[in-house]
């Protein structure tokens, strides 16, 4: 943590930017879970004192710009291929500690198979995953974890699994390769899960570092932009929704990893 | 150093190898497979990356990954797994990093075969991805050439940070020739000042081709441009025979412009005076050469095994000087020199 800050002698300090993340606003929709990941993701990198070492891999989608809110070397990645590009970079540079972050859309549609293959290599990578099961950047049309029923702009009249298939469970099935080490799938809407949830990137990226495989965050997340709800009513939406059909927990957790201290 | 004799695809691989070659990502296709193999048993016993990706698409972005933290990287394909590349061609091109792409063209369209073929010039002169970029193209016509140009590709792309396709053919990847190699070079480790290698005492480094205003890429593109002029002002590469008393000038590169020298000598000793033009370079194109020398000739054929792509640079180069004419096989066929020989012939008829 940044210990730099002069403070009142008779104040305590509370809440300041981690030193990897840069002081600026985001981008992001009022409300959404992106922004609450970005600060998890700086404090981990802060605590594990990563951010020298960092190499982070930006997605296609709202978080194009993570690289804007970070203090931290970055690529930019076309959409899906981030796995791919991480995998280049820690090969040549297996000092380095290389993170990706994703939606659903660069994830799990026109990336899965750069993801499944990363992991299944036990890639010595972390990704963190957010499924707000919407296409947020590009104006709200159908993920492949839109829920099914679900209303969005290229399935207005709900998701009809028999027309477009079923949501894709992508921790689930990345939890089957062999390579993964930790694969979770936490919850970024209430405080409870939130703190839970840095844990887990915690976990993850201190599983890359001890070099024990591949490493997945799935965040349960919300568009209230694209859902059109207000924040509050997309975090119910997503929490009472979304887990469901994606339930919480750990899917896949090496003996190494459960070691770890976090 | 002693000639040995290798194939074309080893050759090329052995010698990015000994160009200090850091990385390799590639998906095995034919005709330049055995390139990949040589890599994935050279780089592992060098202690270097070699890593067989899931796709073309996939090794192209963890070319582009590599590449962005400033090691020499490359990889090699044929048509079909190029045209999976095309859009990491087009991020490495706007996020102006060095990489080298070997493509050993085949027949196409489609899955077509895997004769030699060069179809797919206007692919990699002229759209290799989406945006405004050329890739420097350079044509080897033999073993030898192919050798000494992965060592040139990699002095281009660092030097002008730019994307280097080398345009061989299945022939070219597939044929032995006593060739010699360059000597092993030290492994730079040495990394340039832009590349990402973790926000140690600096700002942070971004790759990226991302620019949200217009005029922002406007910009981009606009330096961009400035770039791909400066290499077309100092890197144009051809050679010529015959050309000093040259009537009719033959055009042709790659394996046609090695089989084009047959014709000529043949030509020449039935006392046609036909001259040869070999570009090194596809793109940027010697114009300005082709133009000179069609002054002095009576015709101009142009050679090649495609349906004529690279014809319409010649004609654009020629700009009505003199006849320009057209040869080509196509779907994998290697044009035997008396063909091209008939064809010389016809053109000499039709313009005397
Ligand atoms: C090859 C390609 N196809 C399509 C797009 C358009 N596109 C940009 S972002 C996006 C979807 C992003 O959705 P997601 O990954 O879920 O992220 P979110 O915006 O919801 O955070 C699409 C389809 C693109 N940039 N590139
Ligand atoms: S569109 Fe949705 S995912 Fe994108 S920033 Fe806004 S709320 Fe977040």
């Amino acid at each position: 943590m940044n210990t730099t800050t002069q403070i009142p002698e008779n104040m305590e300090l509370v809440y300041q930017y981690p030193d990897s993340m840069t002081k600026t606003y985001t981008h992001y929709c009022p409300g959404c879970v992106h922004g609450i990941v970005h600060r998890l993701v700086g404090e981990v990198l802060d605590e594990l004192d990563l951010r020298e070492k960092s190499i982070g891999v930006a997605p296609v989608g709202c978080s194009v710009l993570i690289y804007n809110y970070f203090n931290v070397d970055f690529v930019e990645a076309a959409h899906g291929r981030a796995p791919a590009m991480a995998t280049g970079l820690k090969r040549t540079n297996p000092d380095k500690f290389i993170f990706t972050y994703q939606g659903d859309g660069d994830l799990a549609a026109i990336g899965t198979a750069e993801i499944i293959h990363a992991a299944n290599r036990g890639e010595l990578i972390s990704t963190v995953f957010i499924n707000n099961a919407i296409y947020g950047m590009t104006g709200g049309q159908m993920a492949p974890t839109t829920l099914p029923g679900m209303k969005t702009t290229s399935s207005p009249g709900g998701r009809d699994c028999k027309i477009a298939g079923y949501p894709i469970k992508m921790s689930e099935i990345l939890a089957q390769t062999e390579g993964a080490a930790y694969i979770t799938r936490e919850a970024g809407t209430d405080i409870r899960s939130i703190r839970k949830l840095k844990k887990a990137i915690k976990r993850a990226f201190l599983t890359q570092i001890e070099g024990l495989g591949f490493s997945c965050v799935e965040v349960l997340a919300n568009c209230p932009t694209n859902w059109n709800m207000d924040p509050w009513e997309s975090m119910l939406w997503s929490k009472e929704q979304m887990t469901p059909y994606f339930p919480l927990g750990t899917y896949k957790m090496r003996e190494e990893v459960k070691a770890l201290k976090v | 150093m002693t000639k040995e004799l290798l194939k074309g695809n080893v050759a090329f691989a052995e010698a990015a190898v000994r160009n200090g070659l850091q990385a390799y990502f590639g998906y095995p296709i034919t005709p330049q497979s055995e390139a990949l193999e040589h890599f994935s048993g050279r780089m592992i016993e060098l202690d270097r990356v070699f890593l067989q990706a899931e796709s073309e698409v996939a090794a192209i972005n963890m070319v582009y990954g590599a590449a962005s933290s400033g090691v020499r990287v490359m990889t090699s394909t044929s048509g079909p797994g190029l045209a999976l590349m095309a859009e990491g061609l087009s991020y490495i091109a706007g996020s102006e990093i060095p990489v080298v792409v070997v493509n050993m063209m085949r027949g196409g369209p489609g899955l077509g075969n895997i004769q030699p073929s060069q179809a797919d010039y206007n692919f990699m002169t002229k759209s290799a991805g989406h945006g405004n970029f050329h890739p420097l193209v350079l044509a080897p016509a033999n073993i030898q050439e192919i050798i000494d140009m992965v060592g040139l590709a990699f002095e281009l792309a660092e030097k002008y940070r730019t994307l280097v396709m080398i345009a061989g053919d299945g022939s070219i990847g597939q044929m032995m020739e006593a060739a010699e190699l360059p000597p092993m070079q030290e492994i730079s480790t040495a990394r340039p000042a832009w590349a990402v290698t973790g926000a140690v005492g600096r700002a942070p480094n971004l790759i990226t081709s991302l620019y949200l205003g217009a005029e922002k890429l406007e910009k981009v593109n606009i330096r961009l441009q400035q770039k791909l002029a400066t290499i077309e002002e100092n890197e144009i590469r051809w050679q010529e025979y015959e050309t000093e008393d040259a009537e009719l000038l033959l055009v042709a590169y790659g394996t046609v412009g090695r089989i084009c020298i047959s014709v000529l000598r043949a030509a020449r000793q039935q006392g046609l005076k036909v001259g040869l033009l070999r570009p090194q370079t596809l793109w940027p194109f010697p114009t300005a050469r082709i133009n000179e020398l069609a002054a002095q000739m009576q015709g101009v054929l142009v050679a090649e095994m495609s349906a004529g792509q690279m014809l319409v640079d010649v004609e654009h180069a020629v700009a009505g000087k003199t006849p320009v004419r057209f040869y080509g096989r196509m779907g994998g066929v290697i044009p035997m020199s008396a063909e091209i020989l008939e064809a010389v012939k016809q053109v000499q008829e039709e313009v005397s």
